[in-house]
């Protein structure tokens, strides 16, 4: 009965959160006195990278290396993870909170009959009930939950284990799944995506821009201090709905919700709701030239001044590090 | 077209949390409810597809105390033709889903509507579990709806970027924006609300599979250290040599 690891493929590459999510899923199996069995579906990742999804814990890799599902198919995952956890006898799925996550692990909850908690931030209390510790009202609070079937789905928000790869290697097996015709019925006709950007929900460091940046064409000063410090751009609501940034890098209540261990937050005042999409950031850092933004009062440095002329500075002083 | 949309009563976003009963309940003393701002996107693009395709029907659904129907009349306000309220409280979202799908299983809605996720338990799970329930596709997050004919094409959010996706109707959604832009009341709408038929039902099956437990609030910050912007280069090293982020 181990504990089954749904892992995410993106560009070819392993997503960093699911390995946060396998090395989650081997602490579960260590409580539980069995071992974690990762699938990943898809043929775009090679036997050796898979094989490396045990430097996080996993004893055992599935693969269901199918070209179909190389974009997440939400439900074709659904029926191959399915199938998976009735194979290795399992009773705990664990995943990383994301787009297609969250759409998998609601069906699966139906699936398997299990009780589903998601944005879970520490590892379960076992001892006769499993209460798992979510984040609720958006980064503003937590809550206890008992998770009461005996089939169990945690969806785990980004930070909720700190993991560090050993240089133990997974054994990895085909898996050979079987369909059927409703799987394949919602089409992708198009996929528009950056590439070679690090992805916000799952970036250590974040720079973020405001309005008070005064236009799309001084993101440069932003973008430059991300690179040097390998950070993702984020951005504010304002800054998302005049179309100055994508919509995808727009950071707070009903944009993306981070978790960085650094967050610097550029010519944003610091409205609630920006706030609840940072707020389990580890170390906040608010540049603004008014002293009375709110934001420094959630922050753990700030500087007030102009940002066209700090940030330049900043970034030469990463860059001096090196 | 018959489109149902499930809408939530949470607090306003501006608000700040806070406990009561030994941190098991929500205060709600002097707390703001509203549509959840998700479930105003989809509410909100309902409305548009009903404005340009005859014959649509839009039905919100939500599950909730009698103290939700002021947030439900909101909803019939900004134009839904009418309403369910179930009876209970939401604390469980295979709960929610189950009421869901045991409503749409009679009615045989073309689209179920709602946002990507609640703002209070913010699982995202609803749209999923009702899909499966129903046995038809469900998407989320969809950020762009069309409607052609007996076909969906639409746009879902990823990391990084968009997908674009078709596919036929029936369908459950999970919305966000720029689906649509918010909708404000007209006074119109505000009178026609007070006589829309809101029909309130008891729940049909009470089977939850989680427990909800305390609340805590997170840990406050130690306070922030200020560094003079003349001096902006000593804030790279201390975040280095102090606080190690890195």
């Amino acid at each position: 009965m181990s504990v089954l690891v749904f892992v995410e493929i993106a560009d070819g590459e392993i997503r960093g959160s699911s390995l946060e999510a396998v090395a989650y899923g081997a602490e579960v199996a260590k409580i539980q006195g069995t071992t974690a069995t990762a699938i990943v579906l898809g043929n775009e990742v090679s036997a050796d990278q898979l094989a490396h999804i045990g430097n996080y814990g996993a004893a055992k890799v599935l693969n269901a290396a199918d070209a179909r599902l190389n974009h997440g198919v939400i439900q074709a995952y659904t029926d191959v993870i399915a199938q998976a956890f009735a194979q290795e006898n399992s009773k705990t799925l664990v995943l990383a909170k994301s787009s297609l996550g969250d759409a998998v692990a609601a069906r699966l909850a139906v699936r398997l009959q299990a009780s589903l908690a998601s944005n879970i931030t520490e590892l379960p209390q076992i001892n006769g009930a499993f209460t798992v510790k979510r984040g609720v009202f958006t980064g503003k609070a937590f809550q206890t939950a008992e998770l009461k079937s005996e089939n169990k789905i945690l969806a785990i928000k980004k930070g909720a284990i700190s993991a560090s790869p050993n240089d133990t290697l997974a054994s990895v097996e085909s898996f050979s799944p079987s369909f059927n015709e409703a799987d394949f019925a919602v089409k992708i006709t198009k996929t528009d995506k950056v590439t070679g950007e690090l992805l916000l929900p799952e970036a250590d460091r974040v720079v973020s821009g405001g309005r008070g940046l005064k236009g799309p064409e001084n993101w440069g000063i932003i973008l430059d201090l991300a690179h040097a410090l390998t950070a993702a751009t984020g951005c504010s609501k304002p800054v998302s709905d005049l179309d100055w940034r994508p919509h995808h890098e727009h950071v707070g209540q009903t944009g993306v919700k981070v978790s960085p261990t650094l967050y610097i937050a550029v010519g944003i005042s610091g409205a609630i709701q920006h706030l609840a999409g940072v707020s389990s950031s580890k170390c906040i850092v608010v540049i603004n030239k008014d002293a009375d933004a709110p934001f420094f009062k959630a922050a753990d440095y700030g500087i007030v001044g102009d940002a066209f002329e700090i940030l330049p500075r900043l970034t030469k002083a990463v860059q001096n590090l090196k | 077209m018959k489109i149902l949309v499930c809408i939530t009563h949470v607090p306003d976003t501006t608000s700040k949390i806070a406990f009561t009963d030994g941190d098991t309940q929500l205060n709600k003393a002097g707390l703001q409810f509203i549509i959840g701002p998700y479930d105003d996107y989809a509410l909100a693009r309902a409305v548009e597809i009903k404005e340009q395709t005859p014959e649509t029907t839009v039905t919100a659904l939500n599950v909730g105390t009698a103290e939700t129907e002021q947030t439900i009349r909101k909803a019939l306000a900004i134009g839904a033709d009418d309403a369910i309220r179930i009876d209970a409280e939401p604390t469980d979202a295979f709960f929610v889903a189950n009421q869901i799908a045991q409503i749409a299983k009679a009615e045989n809605y073309d689209l179920i509507l709602m946002g990507r996720e609640s703002s209070d338990y913010n699982g995202g799970q609803v749209h999923g579990m009702v899909g499966e329930m129903l046995g038809i596709p469900s998407l989320s997050p969809v950020m762009k709806l069309d409607i052609e004919g007996n076909v969906a094409k639409l746009a879902r959010e990823i990391e990084g970027g968009k997908e674009y996706l078709e596919a036929t109707l029936p369908l459950v959604l999970g919305c966000q924006e720029p689906i649509a832009e918010w909708k404000i009341p007209n006074m119109r709408g505000i009178m026609s609300a007070r006589t829309k038929p809101l029909k309130v039902v008891q729940p049909t099956d009470n089977s939850v599979m989680t427990t909800p437990g305390k609340y805590e609030l997170p840990a406050a910050r130690s306070g922030v250290k200020m560094i003079a912007a003349d001096e902006a280069e000593k804030l790279i090293d201390l975040l280095r040599n102090e606080a190690k982020v890195i």
